[in-house]
């Protein structure tokens, strides 16, 4: 055990406590076009989120103004709503869009509520996460971390035997990050388009052969927060890119 | 037909496909089953990227081989560093050595958390499976 220990000088192996922005794991070639909206293919989700917002009679932005009125909001999701539910960014917009606008829910993944958390999310890119985690919100960060914390799936493995232990190695041809949601809405290139953070932690699920929950569901929207409040002072990245 | 279906599958517990085995310090010396293991099934069992995907997480010495990871030790000289029967327990579930070992448990259904039903009650690889990858990894010497 000692021996290879000492053989492996993982140079890119970083301390569990300290956690890193996503970007910082990216190919630099991956990184630098995320930050270049001309070769970014997620900015023509976010050119899509825009117009949608000013879209109708009872628009997004009949209510709420400009869509730059929606900096900052991103950092604060998942957030308690009034009711107690736990609403991450697209199900406060399709709250919204249900409650405010009387129309129907555009539905988990549409292309249209990934443009508009996309466009909504954009706004707050740079910006430091900084979730509530207190009141009605610390119940649900803690069945979040325990989730974050359970080996599970047929391989047996917490996320952060992936994404604490082993951030920086090579999982095959990909090297772990520390495992955040500030990129998402994401462009994958595996998936050739859009995906929700759901999205992807479902592919997390499916790779330790662990039951997959639904986009939404109580399992992802509590980790979505835990892993919120991991990232705090980490920067949004939405629109992400990835391999 | 159903009832006897269901009375089948009772029958049937689900740890029926792990064998049994006996650990003796940190290793399990007898093979899993009688039938002669194959080195060459083995290394194909090693390198397919859809069921084992070892290569996921270990680097082996094979120029051919491209996108291995890093989570894990690298294979090349496993064969001189461990006896077949010290392999043999650290592939049918490592946190028998170490409560906190990353590298799955490749034989072993119990204990398990939020399974993926498709996989429900069977281990990653059979009994014989594993005795193939054990000729493999024995035959790694440097
Ligand atoms: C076997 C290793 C492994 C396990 C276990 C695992 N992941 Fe991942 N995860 C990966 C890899 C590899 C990637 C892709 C590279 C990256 O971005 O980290 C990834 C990506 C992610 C991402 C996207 C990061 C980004 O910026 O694109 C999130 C979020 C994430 N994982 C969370 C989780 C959570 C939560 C769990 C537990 C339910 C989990 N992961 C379990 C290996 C793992
Ligand atoms: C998710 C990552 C992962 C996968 C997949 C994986 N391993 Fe491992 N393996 C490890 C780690 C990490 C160790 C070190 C012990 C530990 O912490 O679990 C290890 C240790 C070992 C050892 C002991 C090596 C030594 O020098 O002590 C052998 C042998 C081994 N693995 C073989 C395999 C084979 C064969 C497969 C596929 C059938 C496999 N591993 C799949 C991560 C993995």
């Amino acid at each position: 055990m000692r021996r290879w220990l000492l053989l492996a000088l993982w140079p890119l192996a970083v301390s569990a406590q300290e956690v890193r922005p996503s970007r910082e794991f990216l190919s630099p070639a991956l990184r630098a076009q995320q930050e270049d909206p001309s070769r970014h293919p997620g900015w023509l989700w976010v050119d899509e989120g825009e117009a949608i917002w000013r879209r109708g009679e009872r628009s997004c932005q009949s209510c709420h103004g400009d869509i730059s009125a929606m900096r900052g909001v991103a950092t604060r999701y998942p957030a308690v709503a009034s009711d107690g539910a736990l609403l991450n960014l697209e199900g406060r917009i399709e709250r919204c869009r249900v409650e405010n606008q009387g129309a129907a829910p555009f539905g988990y993944e549409s292309e249209a509520l990934l443009s508009l958390t996309a466009a909504v999310a954009r706004q707050s890119r740079g910006m430091a996460m900084s979730v509530p985690v207190d009141g009605a919100a610390a119940a649900f960060l803690e069945e979040g971390h325990a989730f974050y914390e359970t080996r599970q799936g047929q391989l047996n493995l917490s996320c952060g035997q992936c994404h604490d232990a082993n951030a920086g190695r090579r999982l095959r041809g990909d090297v772990i990050s520390h495992g955040l949601g500030t990129g998402y809405p994401a462009y994958r290139l595996e998936w050739n388009g859009m995906g929700s953070l759901h999205r992807r932690l479902r592919a997390c699920s499916l790779g330790v052969r662990a039951t997959q929950f639904p986009l939404g569901s109580r399992e992802y929207l509590t980790l979505e927060l835990y892993l919120a409040h991991r990232a705090r002072g980490m920067p949004v990245e939405a629109p992400g890119l990835r391999r | 037909m159903r009832a006897a279906l269901v009375l089948l599958w009772l029958a049937t517990p689900a740890f029926a496909e792990v064998a049994p085995f006996i650990v003796t310090g940190d290793a399990l010396e007898a093979p899993l089953v009688a039938a002669p293991a194959s080195a060459a099934r083995g290394e194909a069992i090693v390198k397919n990227r859809e069921t084992a995907n070892c290569l996921i997480c270990h680097a082996i010495p094979d120029p051919r081989e491209r996108f291995m990871g890093d989570v894990g030790p690298p294979l090349a000289g496993v064969g001189s560093r461990l006896t077949p029967g010290q392999i043999r327990l650290r592939l049918v579930d490592p946190t028998r050595l170490n409560a906190e070992a990353i590298m799955p448990a490749y034989h072993r259904t119990e204990g398990l958390n939020r399974v993926d039903p498709r996989y429900l009650g069977r281990p990653v690889l059979t009994a014989m499976e594993i005795e193939d990858v054990v000729a493999y990894l024995a035959r790694l010497k440097e």
